[in-house]
């Protein structure tokens, strides 16, 4: 009950797809990249340069944080929690992978197709998208919610996880895919190369950022939120629940293949740790730290968590589990709606001193509460 | 010259007759001084005959040693066998080299077996052998322990004889079977004559044969079973019969493994299904509870040097406690403040496994301990030559059904057990009743903790302990306690149990990942055709 009401506060905000939250993160993202591109352009003695590296980074970044809105349209949105969203972007970057190796050597049997780039840009989105649509189609018609749905995701990453680590599978087995030499004709090594994929993944992160936007304004967003709240009422409305949730869990495994695509040129490697259920309960971590329900919140959560761990595992390795762990406790017990949350509560403080209409609003929601309770 | 020439012939010829006689006569001294020589045995002369380059007169001459009555001729003979018997290169004495691993060897005499110093490959002449030498050797060695010592060491020597009689040593097997008088060397005995003759045709021995285990026996009826003669069906029939024994014991065998590996499953899972059913709170640092116990297990034979048995009998209440303490302390600080949102719970103690992980690593380092098993827990319980019980996998099976019976019976006839399962039905009106259910909680999930433990202690005696050891639990618990539906305690046994056997069953085939693999896709499938797992909560629970 509290949950719904503390997500309902983002009401106003779902009403059009262009509302201040939209237009300000869509601002911040395209200033950052533009930020960074000139930054990066600068020579290097400039104070203000931003080396290849950093660009790689940020990169890098971007596909997390691609893979952390894939992770929120779900789980903020219709309420399921998956732990293995991890098996899609693997999934995606293996695909990728099997792409950039074609460039170089021609690959036996069946995956010779994948030296195509079409070919391989539609795997990228049908080798997620058909795994989700096919066990989304066994879980959400026998009604597997809660914790049930998030126990046998978690197995199903560990059971691909040991798949991929068989060397049988012609993928690599425990090595993964290397050697990555070129993507489209051009060779990975450049900074050219570095900067085209960071401004890809940055482009692809606005994108899903108003796709997600759009579904979540849509009457689709609206019933999977209806479903998150109140899921037997919605059916017994008339809804086919299990429809909303499978077209949700599609699309949002179809993001995460792309993040996985974007993040293995990036960082040469695709292996079968990916696949491993800590990454993927590490997302979760990102959003539940951003807020969860808020798409930028994601974004800001995946951002915020990795930096840190790119800070604190160089500075002080054995420090960074603890406080990867202490992060999952404290934020979901003293910050259940993570920094969004905070960022949204101090907002409404503010708007208070102001007065009017959102005290009258306040009023509303805490008597709700109160007959609810 | 006729004359001549015919009294030259005739002198020829006697001449050949006389040749003839003298070699016939020295032929005779010789079959004459065999014995005679034999008899008094001279050590060095015995030896001297290995001299040798033919294997065939090596061979004789290790069976003149061991017909012989010299004390040594064992020692002889195993070395020999060992490529360790040697002549001095220039000189002539023999000698027994008691380490050959590096370059100078420590060597003894071999008559007088005193200490001769050091040797190396340029001074001692080590006596060669082939494999037929080397069966015949391991024959005579296998006869020689059969005539002397106790009865443990005959029953080993009888056993190893099984396919290595030959037509040299069979009539003495023959004479020592009848002298034999324990029951069970005669036995082997019988069959490893029984195998010689049958090699040698004769289907009556098959009978002797039928229904023996060995795997030699198997071996050598392969061959002739091969044929076309009546020997080769019948050796066909005696071997349909072995084979369908081994397979039916291959079976008991998978059984056991199979329940041995669902045991651990239901340790690492009932402590779940107390905590995941009966209280709804997912714990995902169950695994890391579970290394928690192992650890203690670890610390507490580290505090007691040399007595792995009493300590494993302190680790396990230890490891209860430990873990148990650990759990009170994790329901205290965190879980109660996420009552009724599982999927915070998850998180929140994922975040509390991290910690635990990285505790133990920071504390003890991230290498694997070995915990030392206790003399009484290594070995295998050999039950015949098809079916072997690994001890430790019998003593966690077995200590897995003790914590199963202890669990059962403390939720079943205790207080405790009446006010969970009070709690779990209906809290506000066991609350009403006066049950404190926030007392109740702790309890059940300081229990689950302390079974956790238990699982560990037991985990200690199977693999090495390091900082990852519950991680590798924790999936597959999680998949048994709901594959055996929700706060349901014999379905997480059945579930566990049925997981191990069906994996051990498919490893064969599959092989051990893919097994696996197969196992989890086909729980997820079976738990998306029956939520509820294979027993359901009884009830409006749920």
């Amino acid at each position: 009950m509290t949950l719904t009401d503390n997500l309902g506060r983002g009401d106003r905000s779902r009403q059009a797809f262009l509302s201040r939250s939209t237009l300000l993160t869509s601002l911040v993202l395209i200033v950052g990249m533009l930020a960074v591109l000139i930054f990066n352009a600068l020579p290097d003695s400039n104070a203000l340069h931003v080396s290849g590296a950093t660009v790689a980074l940020l990169g890098k970044y971007f596909t997390y944080m691609l893979l952390a809105l894939a992770v929120d349209l779900i789980w903020g949105y219709l309420g399921i929690l998956s732990l293995g969203h991890g098996a899609f972007f693997a999934l995606g970057g293996y695909a990728m992978g099997l792409y950039l190796n074609a460039q170089t050597s021609p690959l036996p049997g069946w995956q010779s197709i994948m030296s195509y780039f079409p070919v391989a840009a539609l795997a990228i989105l049908l080798a997620p998208g058909l795994l989700a649509l096919v066990f989304g189609w066994l879980a959400f018609r026998s009604r597997v919610t809660g914790v049930y749905f998030s126990i046998i995701t978690q197995a199903l990453t560990f059971a691909l996880m040991l798949a991929f680590n068989r060397n049988e599978m012609g993928l690599g087995g425990s090595t993964g895919l290397t050697r990555f030499y070129e993507l489209l004709g051009f060779s990975l090594s450049g900074e050219g190369m570095t900067v085209a994929l960071f401004v890809a993944s940055g482009m692809a992160v606005l994108l899903a950022f108003w796709l997600c936007r759009a579904i979540t304004v849509s009457r689709l967003g609206r019933v999977s939120m209806a479903t998150r709240d109140a899921e037997a009422r919605v059916r017994f409305i008339g809804y086919r629940v299990d429809h909303v949730k499978l077209a949700l869990f599609v699309v949002s495994a179809m993001i995460a293949g792309v993040a996985g695509a974007l993040y293995v040129p990036q960082v040469g490697i695709i292996n079968p740790s990916t696949f491993a259920p800590l990454f993927s309960i590490e997302v979760v971590v990102w959003v539940a730290l951003g807020g969860r329900a808020t798409l930028y919140g994601a974004l800001l959560g995946a951002l915020v968590v990795n930096y840190l761990k790119t800070v604190l595992t160089g500075a002080m390795p054995d420090a960074w589990l603890f406080i990867l762990g202490g992060l999952f406790v404290l934020v979901t017990m003293l910050l259940p709606q993570g920094i969004a949350g905070v960022i949204s509560q101090w907002r409404g403080k503010r708007r208070d001193h102001e007065g009017g209409r959102d005290r009258q609003e306040q009023q509303d929601r805490q008597e709700k509460q109160e007959a609810s309770a | 010259m006729t004359p001549n020439s015919s009294a030259g012939g005739r002198s020829l010829g006697r001449l050949i007759i006389e040749c003839l006689l003298l070699c016939l006569l020295l032929l005779w001294v010789a079959v004459l001084a065999r014995p005679a020589a034999a008899a008094p045995a001279e050590p060095k002369t015995l030896l001297e005959a290995l001299d040798t380059n033919s294997f065939q007169a090596k061979g004789d001459a290790a069976q003149a040693i061991a017909d012989s009555d010299i004390e040594q001729k064992t020692r002889w003979l195993q070395a020999l066998l060992d490529g360790r018997l040697g002549k001095e290169r220039r000189g002539e004495r023999f000698y027994i080299i008691t380490d050959d691993s590096g370059r100078e060897w420590p060597i003894i005499d071999a008559i007088t077996l005193e200490d001769a110093g050091t040797g190396t490959r340029r001074t001692v002449d080590v006596f060669k052998i082939n494999n037929d030498l080397r069966t015949r050797l391991e024959g005579l060695l296998a006869s020689l322990s059969l005539s002397a010592g106790d009865e443990a060491s005959r029953l080993s020597a009888a056993s190893r004889l099984i396919g290595e009689v030959t037509a040299d040593s069979a009539d003495s097997v023959r004479k020592m079977r009848d002298q034999e008088k324990s029951e069970s060397v005669r036995g082997q005995l019988d069959v490893a004559l029984a195998l010689f003759d049958v090699q040698q045709g004769d289907a009556d021995a098959l009978e002797t044969l039928r229904g023996n285990l060995d795997t030699r026996v198997r071996n050598t009826l392969t061959p002739i079973a091969a044929g076309e003669s009546a020997l080769a069906a019948e050796a066909q029939s005696v071997l349909g019969g072995i084979e369908s024994k081994r397979t039916w014991y291959d079976r008991a065998q998978t059984l056991f493994f199979g329940l041995s590996a669902g045991s651990i499953l239901v340790l690492a899972a009932i402590g779940l299904a107390i905590t995941f059913g009966v209280m709804g709170v997912i714990n995902m640092a169950h695994g890391e509870l579970i290394m928690i116990g192992a650890y203690t297990t670890w610390m507490i034979q580290q505090a007691l040097p040399g007595q792995p048995g009493l300590a494993l009998a302190l680790a396990i209440p230890g490891g209860f406690l430990v873990a148990g303490a650990f759990g009170v302390v994790i329901e205290r600080t965190v879980i109660r403040f996420l009552k009724g949102r599982p999927l915070e719970t998850l998180l929140a103690t994922f975040g509390l496994s991290l910690v635990l992980q990285q505790l133990v690593r920071s504390v003890f380092s991230p290498l694997n301990r070995r915990v030392a098993s206790p003399d009484w827990l290594q070995g295998a319980w050999q039950i015949n030559e098809a079916l072997s019980l690994t001890l430790n996998r019998l003593a966690v099976l077995l200590f897995c059904l003790v914590v199963f019976a202890g669990l059962w019976a403390l939720m079943r006839y205790t207080r405790l057990g009446l006010e969970v399962r009070a709690v779990t039905q209906n809290r506000a009106m066991a609350r009403a009743m006066g049950v404190r259910a926030s007392r109740v909680d702790m309890l059940t999930f300081g229990l689950g903790a302390g079974v956790a433990g238990l699982a560990g202690v037991a985990l200690s005696q199977l693999t090495n302990v390091g900082p990852n050891l519950g991680q590798s639990y924790i999936v597959d618990s999680f998949l048994v306690v709901v594959f055996g539906g929700v706060g349901n305690l014999w379905g997480t046994l059945v579930a566990g149990m049925s997981l191990g056997v069906i994996n051990q069953v498919l490893q064969p085939w599959v092989g051990a990942v893919l097994a696996k693999i197969i196992v989890l896709v086909g729980v997820i499938l079976f738990i998306q055709k029956r939520p509820q797992g294979i027993f359901a909560p009884k009830g409006r629970i749920s």
